[in-house]
């Protein structure tokens, strides 16, 4: 009998009845054939692998991370509250221990989503991740989080929300940015002046191996972890790095997927993009499952599978190799680095444009930061776009001091209602959120 | 006429039924060791003065194939299982003469590693010189493509009395359940078949020459003939026959809760305007998890001779049953005794199951009445809180798509039926402690051989479509087919239909009321390379668990007529 050394839970919801639209990479057909491998290995029998029915998330556990404009309903479908909603009832059901780790298994993806949403971006509306994230810390003693994105596309919506906050971890490793959406994610975007440093990125070159990718969780995931003492370690368990996957140009296998569960040990993994989905999805998801449940993964293999498919260039070891040591020195020299920043300024700011490539909106944001050593510091985005008009978005950070607390509010107040469609207030240590509209019952 | 048969753990329940209603009722002793007697006596008694030309339907449900897996009194089976890629075979093994070979067949079924036939050749050779008569194969993926099996099964025609194949189990996917469930029906086969003909040719001997038909898991039944292919069709088919008894009296619009209150144990189901759940993956057998399509059914511990105690100070009832009641010289107290010392029951001697309860009165310091009342009270609450959160994992069973996740029925029945030997006290109980509207089946006490005698023959069709690959599977039934691109999920339905309509006739049901319903119907659109390939079909038909049509007025007069009447044959 086959008994799983970690007890394992995972909840499946491959949402057979939704898509982007009929001929997008994310489509009804996406999990069908994981669907069909799991189901025919036998995984959901396994003593100590338990499946669980998804809740869903509700506004509350929404606005807790997103400023969605206009509103949560317009920027989101009942999937993307079901696949959030499976993130959180696998994060439940490890914080109270009805297992040891946890897989949600869920479509749509959401590490494109930012905390500002005018729309969809990268095929994701709503952070799934960040939703199950926040909600585990408003309820259960969770303090310090770290987000392992190993999607092959940089995570820059989860990179986004946790830019400012000095708990949460947030490492990615993808196809470098120069090469692959979103462009973003090069190893000098280390997090905001108040949590530098706590963001790490690690562009890996197209055509990286199996090898490559292990030996970046072990010379700086690991040490990174091990030094952070997270209280909960998150896999964003994108799949789309495997040698067969038609957006990207990575050459990851199962059997390198399973090593990598192996030895980053994630409480919870959540499955973000993976578009080769009969030659990939189910093998790595089945490595996936019983890496994290400690069964043995050894004889997982896709059809098509070569050793010859997953090397890498001696030049890619190469570049490996020295781009380790580089991110290991930020990382050690995080605090100083953030010190220099901050010297001698009261507010820091920022202007972006963002792209929602998949509702092609248009964004132009200008944020500031209240330097804070006590806190994450008081956030306010001045934020517009072509879809949506402009409006100002204030967060209070979940651990606020009194005065970014203070600071929170005097933005929020003095946002004019003439010059802003809405605005819109995170109180995190209080859990509310306030909206002030032109127009209404405010 | 018509016979229904049940073999319990501790009496057979045989009933003789009409157009009046119930015709006759008899409870034989059951024989473990002998069960061929006692489905021959009970037959006999229940046929006592009757034609037996008039006998137009006879059906049996026998705990023989139960029995024989769970005491580990089978034969040995080889098995050839051909996985592929994936998780060790070896984790599945069954027995020592288990062989993981070479091929693999991917999840759209198509062949990735050939089988190689020398190897096949040798482990047949080896098999036969050490005996084997009964072999499984099964290899990863054969309800989506069959060949390899098939090729091994060529490769050793001839060589075995019986070889089962994988696809032809189920049509269910789960390759581990598969290896458990081929190699069950390779097991269970020779006993199945001895057993069966040897009643058939009795039968006749006695001048009644109506196939008989056998009882399956799911509350359908089959003709002996059909069964043979499938003998695992028929193991446990014990709490579906007391649950078909109960819908002849369930209500046909709302939702049920039926409990089988037995000795030993209490089986629970839950029934939707008159139809029982069907479990969608498979019923466990012992240590075996299989593709056996049954009933959503549950079973506890506790019944009417589960053993009471008191273990610190707290009351402690089942799950054993270690003998009858002590009004009846059993030798520990049970909830049984509780009635006699309470007045409920009648027939026993009431001064021994006070004296049993005496000590447990003490333990608790109370009255022996009033143990009596609350070990009851417990025994009956323990019943509904297990129905509870047998309801609840119904309800807490995933969904796959956002209009499930949103529309989902949710299960809550309102009323309860209870049926089994201490049904009347138990709904009794049941009514005070609860709001659910209790009733006792009429005919409580034969209800399972009346339900087996009424089910219908049931049975389902999986069907695989594949419009990129240009091919319709459906290997459960030796199907396959090759298909134009603008083949459709109608047309998928309408073959499916059509193929089980087929299958259900080989299996005796009657042609005029055929009640087909589509279980699944799933379609997707293949897409490679931004544009649409083709289309990936997958439907589930089924004959629905139900009863017999064409006999309404024997359901009127069952339900209307007094209960009483049973026989208990000695000896």
């Amino acid at each position: 009998m086959l008994k799983a050394k970690y007890k394992t839970g995972l909840v499946f919801f491959p949402a057979f009845d939704w898509a982007i639209d009929p001929t997008h990479p994310e489509r009804e057909e996406r999990l069908l054939y994981t669907q069909d491998q799991v189901f025919e290995e036998g995984l959901f029998d396994v003593d100590g692998i338990l499946e669980f029915k998804p809740d869903l998330v509700n506004l509350k556990d929404v606005q807790r991370v997103h400023f969605c404009i206009p509103d949560v309903w317009s920027v989101t479908t009942e999937s993307h509250l079901i696949s959030a909603g499976g993130a959180k009832t696998i994060g439940m059901a490890v914080l109270d221990k009805k297992v040891e780790r946890g897989f949600a298994l869920v479509r749509p993806p959401g590490h494109h989503a930012m905390r500002v949403v005018h729309g969809a971006r990268g095929f994701c509306n709503i952070n799934i991740e960040a939703i199950m994230i926040e909600f585990l810390r408003r309820v259960y003693p969770v303090n310090r989080v770290a987000v392992v994105d190993t999607d092959c596309h940089h995570g820059d919506g989860t990179q986004d929300i946790y830019w400012h906050d000095p708990d949460t971890l947030f490492i990615s490793l993808h196809q470098d940015g120069r090469t692959l959406y979103p462009g973003t994610g090069f190893t000098r975007e280390q997090g905001g002046p108040n949590a530098f440093g706590t963001t790490v990125n690690i562009p890996l070159p197209p055509y990286t191996g199996d090898e490559g990718f292990l030996r970046v969780i072990e010379n700086i995931v690991l040490p990174i972890l091990e030094d952070f003492k997270p209280d909960l370690i998150v896999n964003s368990a994108g799949q789309d790095n495997h040698f067969s996957d038609p957006l990207t140009n990575m050459n990851f296998s199962a059997q390198g997927y399973g090593k990598l569960t192996e030895m980053l040990k994630p409480d919870i993994a959540v499955l973000e993009g993976g578009y080769s989905i009969e030659g990939a999805l189910p093998y790595m998801n089945v490595g996936i499952i019983l890496a994290m449940a400690g069964i043995d993964y050894s004889k997982v293999r896709e059809p098509d599978y070569t050793p010859e498919r997953t090397r890498q260039k001696p030049g890619i070891t190469a570049y490996i190799d020295e781009l380790c040591p580089q991110v290991l020195d930020n990382w050690r020299k995080k605090e100083s680095l953030g010190r220099d920043l901050c010297r001698g300024k009261e507010f820091i700011e920022r202007r972006r444009t963002i792209f929602y490539d998949t509702d092609n909106i248009m964004e132009e944001q200008h944020e500031t930061i209240r330097v804070c050593t006590r806190c994450g510091g008081a956030l306010r985005i001045d934020t517009r776009s072509s879809a949506r008009g402009r409006v100002l978005a204030v967060n209070i950070p979940r651990k606020a001091c009194d005065s970014c607390k203070e600071t929170g509010y005097r933005w929020y107040e003095e946002g004019a209602r003439d010059t802003f469609g809405s605005v819109l207030l995170q109180d995190r240590p209080r859990d509310t959120y306030l909206a002030k509209k032109k127009t209404g019952a405010d | 006429m018509i016979i229904g048969l049940d073999v319990g753990g501790t009496h057979t329940d045989v009933v003789l039924l009409g157009s009046p209603g119930l015709l006759n009722a008899v409870k034989v002793h059951t024989d473990a060791a002998n069960l061929f007697d006692t489905v021959l006596k009970g037959l006999d008694a229940v046929m006592k003065g009757i034609d037996p030309s008039e006998i137009e339907r006879i059906v049996l449900s026998t705990t023989l194939t139960t029995n024989a897996v769970i005491q580990s009194k089978v034969p040995e089976v080889g098995l050839i299982v051909s996985g592929g890629p994936g998780i060790d075979p070896e984790f599945f093994r069954i027995g020592s003469h288990y062989y993981p070979v070479s091929g693999s067949i991917d999840h759209r079924g198509r062949e990735v590693d050939p089988i190689q036939a020398d190897e096949i050749l040798r482990i047949s050779k080896k098999m036969r010189q050490e005996g084997i008569l009964n072999v499984g194969v099964v290899s990863k993926f054969s309800v989506r493509n069959p060949a390899h099996e098939l090729e091994i099964f060529s490769l050793m025609k001839g060589s075995f009395d019986s070889v089962f194949l994988g696809h032809r189990v189920s049509g269910g996917l789960s390759f581990p359940r598969r290896i458990a469930t081929t190699y069950l029906n390779a097991a269970v086969y020779p006993l199945h078949r001895d057993f069966f003909s040897a009643v058939e040719k009795s039968l006749r001997q006695k001048g009644l020459n109506v196939p008989i038909r056998i009882l399956k898991a799911d509350g359908g039944n089959m003709s002996f003939g059909a069964s043979i292919d499938f003998p695992m069709q028929t193991i446990l088919s014990g709490p579906a026959a007391s649950i078909m008894g109960a819908i002849a009296f369930a209500p046909r619009d709302s939702e049920t809760l039926v409990l089988d209150v037995g000795g030993t144990t209490t089986d629970m189901a839950v029934l939707i305007n008159g139809a029982p759940l069907v479990n969608p993956v498979g019923i466990n057998v012992g240590p075996y998890q299989t593709l056996v399509r049954s009933l959503e059914t549950h079973s506890i511990g506790m019944g009417g001779d589960s053993e009471v105690r008191v273990e610190n100070g707290e009351i402690r009832i089942g799950p054993e049953r270690k003998g009858p009641a002590m009004a009846y010289d059993g030798p520990v107290p049970t909830p049984t005794d509780a009635l006699f010392v309470l007045g409920k029951n009648t027939g026993g001697d009431r001064e021994k199951s006070a004296r049993g309860f005496e000590p447990i009165a003490g333990a608790l310091g109370m009255s022996v009445e009033g143990a009596a009342k609350k070990v009851f009270d417990l025994a009956s609450g323990t019943i509904l809180l297990a129905a509870g959160e047998m309801i609840r994992r119904i309800n807490a069973k995933p969904v796959y798509t956002v209009h499930e996740m949103l529309e989902g029925h949710q299960v809550r029945p309102g009323t309860v039926l209870v049926l089994g030997g201490p049904a009347v006290q138990f709904a009794e109980c049941f009514r005070e402690i609860s709001d659910f509207e209790v009733s006792v089946v009429p005919r409580w006490a034969v209800a399972n051989a009346i339900g087996a005698g009424l089910a219908r023959t049931t049975s389902e069709v999986v069907l695989f479509a594949d419009t990129e690959r240009g091919m319709a599977v459906s290997p459960g039934e030796n199907y396959r087919e090759n298909i134009s691109r603008n083949f459709s999920k109608k047309d998928a339905v309408e073959l499916a239909c059509s193929l089980l309509r087929e299958k259900a006739l080989k299996r005796g049901a009657n042609p005029d009321y055929l009640e087909m319903e589509v279980v699944e119907d799933l379609e997707f659109n293949m897409v490679r390379n931004f544009s649409t390939t083709g289309k990936n079909i997958r439907v589930k038909v089924q004959v629905k668990p139900g009863l017999i049509r064409g006999h309404q007025t024997m359901l009127a007069n069952l339900a209307a007529t007094e209960q009483g009447g049973v026989h208990h044959v000695k000896g």
